[in-house]
């Protein structure tokens, strides 16, 4: 007994005090991490790329051909102090030759407002839909839904500010809202001072058993927009550029929902995720043909509607396979449908689909290697995607969000 | 005006009329810290359990039910050591809740409270999911445990000063019958001192500290990293000339490879509780340390 209230002595820490660091890294250095991607792609048509009936924008076009590099990240976060977390997410993209930073996210958030508020300041990944305030690297699918590539040129990223409010119930209640510059695609300059889009959420969530776990949620964007651009065209080499560009409101709506099973909650073995989004985009106000002389203008009235359904099942430790089927579909009015054709609003009388198939193997928690094949009808020519791509992160450790 | 506020308050209230009344509540990472929490805690607290025996804690999401669950706690109790790593830091964050930040005392790492084994003099990723701060696996050492006990004892009296009387009686209590526990499980355990057992995954560092046992092996190559074929034969090789007498896991662990190699080798294998619910005998930490003794000596 004697031997063993010494050994007591020795193995009890001096540190009772309310520090904590095991939750993180290392003690004075922030979380760093690198992401690494690469690519190869191969497609069996090489037309230019369009979604007939929606003006593109963003980051929205086909992946490259051949070998390229993807989205190599930085990212920089921790707790700033009691108060403040804080991150920083910097691209680096080659762009016609020349290295170029892109800041994709640099915010800082309260931890310690209480009440289950939580305020977020800067650049950030809307709330909305399920997808969207998840990097790229933690999809399950090389490229974004056909309808986030559509309505939000891949995801909708912003500056401004975001509250949320987790509602004090059994069950996972979160409502909030963010009021966003409104720069940047889907907006493109509103007509506001610099804080023209807002978006609105609530989000559902809970376990079924020990098994299963599912999550709803509800979202709205909306801006009053003047003059987002959409790609840009010369009739003629050498030729004044005339930029088809849209002006008046845009509402966005949509619903998701996921579905997470593992045997007994344990997800290392097998597990399945069912996942679908539904948006509806809303807009009522003129396109003109910017550069255009006489400048050309029509009136546009449009309603774009797109869904995605996918599920993946891990069947074996490290393996996963995936299919996801995409559909968009659109109902665009103007006095000049000419000029909405050339602004891409004309559906061509096409609905936009694609199926896609993925196998990802992970080596550990840190690296995965995926082929993808997709048989995409994003326009009439019908084409056959296939990629591979590897993603590896160094450093800090991964969040493993819902 | 007034009948909306009264419909709205209602509302919330049928929301949230699940909600216990204790003076503290508990959100535990993992079933071992519920159950000291609740040893200590008696009725003044209720404790809600992130895991269970049949997960791997390493590898947990931050579902939305475990971020409303903890939204509402006065006390958060994990292992640390950055064993939850991937999914604690998330749900502090999105828990808007001001009471568990790290740093304040509703946050409490066990690990820390502890000296740790295991502790890397050098780090990198090629070694796999190894950790910093030392392994995190701290409960299967009941002398760790008691130590544990005694830092929650203060830290219940800080939230919950009023209780300070409660809290120290059950403390006491549970002091002196985990103290006859520990001297009755030495004695059992007698037999298994210099015992070689090829593991899983090094969760039983603690354990094996405590009773004198040897690890003789892992099954994984690397923390964290699944076994692989030409793995098990180099443990084969290595067990041929200094061989162990049997291979441990936990139920949350696929016992495929363990089966594999008892299959070569010739050596049982024996699936251990680890923590409270890890089978239907262990329903609390005193039941953990019987029931895994009683299991290693009858694989003897």
């Amino acid at each position: 007994m004697k031997t063993n209230i010494m050994f007591l002595g020795a193995i009890a820490c001096a540190c009772f005090s309310y520090a904590g660091h095991a939750a993180k890294q290392s003690n004075f250095n922030p979380d760093i991490s690198l992401t690494i991607d690469g690519r190869y792609g191969s497609y069996s048509n090489d037309s230019d790329y369009e979604l007939p009936g929606f003006m593109l924008g963003g980051e929205a076009s086909r992946e490259e051909q051949g070998f390229s590099l993807g989205h190599n990240e930085l990212s920089i976060s921790d707790n700033i102090d009691d108060m403040f977390f804080g991150k920083l997410t910097t691209a680096i993209a080659e762009h016609e030759g020349s290295t170029e930073f892109e800041m994709e996210e640099a915010y800082i958030e309260t931890l310690a407002v209480g009440n289950g508020i939580t305020v977020r300041a800067g650049r950030f990944f809307s709330d909305i839909g399920y997808l969207n305030n998840q990097h790229g690297h933690a999809w399950d699918f090389m490229d974004a839904p056909l309808v986030y590539r559509g309505l939000f040129g891949n995801q909708l990223i912003d500056d401004g500010l975001h509250i949320s409010w987790l509602v004090p119930t059994d069950i996972y209640f979160k409502v909030g809202a963010e009021i966003i510059q409104g720069e940047r695609f889907p907006a493109g300059n509103t007509s506001n001072d610099g804080n023209g889009a807002y978006t609105a959420f609530a989000k559902f969530g809970g376990d079924v058993g020990i098994s299963n776990a599912w999550q709803l949620g509800f979202s709205h964007w909306q801006a009053d927009i003047k003059g987002r651009e959409s790609g840009s065209h010369a009739h003629d080499p050498g030729v004044a550029v005339e930029i088809p560009t849209y002006s008046g409101k845009s509402k966005v709506s949509g619903v998701d929902f996921v579905w997470k099973w593992s045997p007994k909650g344990n997800n290392r073995e097998t597990n399945l995720k069912i996942q679908t989004e539904y948006f509806v985009r809303d807009e009522d106000g003129t396109v003109e043909l910017a550069g255009s002389d006489p400048l050309e203008l029509t009136t546009y009235q449009g309603e774009q509607t797109g869904w995605y359904l996918q599920t993946i099942y891990q069947f074996i430790p490290r393996w996963r396979f995936g299919y996801r089927y995409d559909r968009l579909t659109s109902d665009n009015h103007g006095s000049d449908t000419a000029l909405l054709a050339e602004a891409g609003l004309d559906s061509e009388g096409h609905a936009p689909e694609r199926s896609t198939v993925m196998l990802d193997y992970s080596h550990s928690e840190f690296s995965r290697i995926r082929l993808q094949i997709a048989k995409d009808d994003s326009y009439e020519d019908s084409d056959t995607l296939l990629f591979l791509q590897y993603i590896v992160t160094l450093g800090a450790h991964g969040a493993h969000s819902f | 005006m007034l009948k909306i506020t009264r419909i709205i308050s209602v509302f919330f209230m049928l929301l949230s009329s699940t909600q216990v009344t204790a003076n503290i509540n508990v959100f535990a990472c993992e079933p071992e810290w519920a159950s000291l929490a609740n040893e200590i805690g008696g009725k003044r607290l209720s404790s809600y359990t992130a895991t269970t025996a049949y997960q791997d804690p390493h590898h947990i999401e931050a579902r939305p039910s475990l971020i409303a669950k903890i939204r509402n706690a006065d006390l958060v109790i994990c292992s640390g050591a950055e064993l939850e790593a991937g999914w604690l830091p998330l749900l502090l964050r999105r828990a808007g809740n001001s009471k568990i930040v790290p740093g304040k005392k509703g946050y409490f790492e066990a690990s820390e409270m502890v000296s740790r084994l295991d502790i890397p003099i050098e780090i990198n990723r090629s070694m796999g999911d190894v950790h910093i701060s030392g392994n995190p696996h701290v409960h299967l050492d009941p002398r760790r445990i008691l130590i544990i006990s005694e830092a929650l004892l203060a830290r219940l009296i800080a939230i919950d000063p009023d209780g300070t009387k409660h809290y120290q009686q059950h403390f006491d209590d549970f002091s002196q019958r985990w103290q006859e526990a520990m001297a009755l499980w030495q004695q059992q355990a007698e037999v298994l001192n210099g015992l070689r057992i090829v593991v899983h995954h090094r969760d039983w560092v603690y354990l094996f500290d405590w009773l004198g046992i040897e690890i003789a092996g892992a099954l994984e190559p690397r923390p964290g990293l699944p076994a692989t074929a030409q793995h098990l034969i180099s443990l084969k090789q290595a067990l041929k000339t200094n061989p162990a007498k049997m291979i441990v896991h936990t139920i949350y662990q696929n016992p495929r490879a363990a089966q594999r190699l008892s299959q070569i080798t010739n050596t049982p294998v024996v699936a251990l509780p680890y923590t409270v619910g890890g089978s239907e005998q262990v329903g609390d930490l005193f039941d953990l340390f019987s029931v895994t003794i009683e299991k290693l000596k009858g694989a003897l």
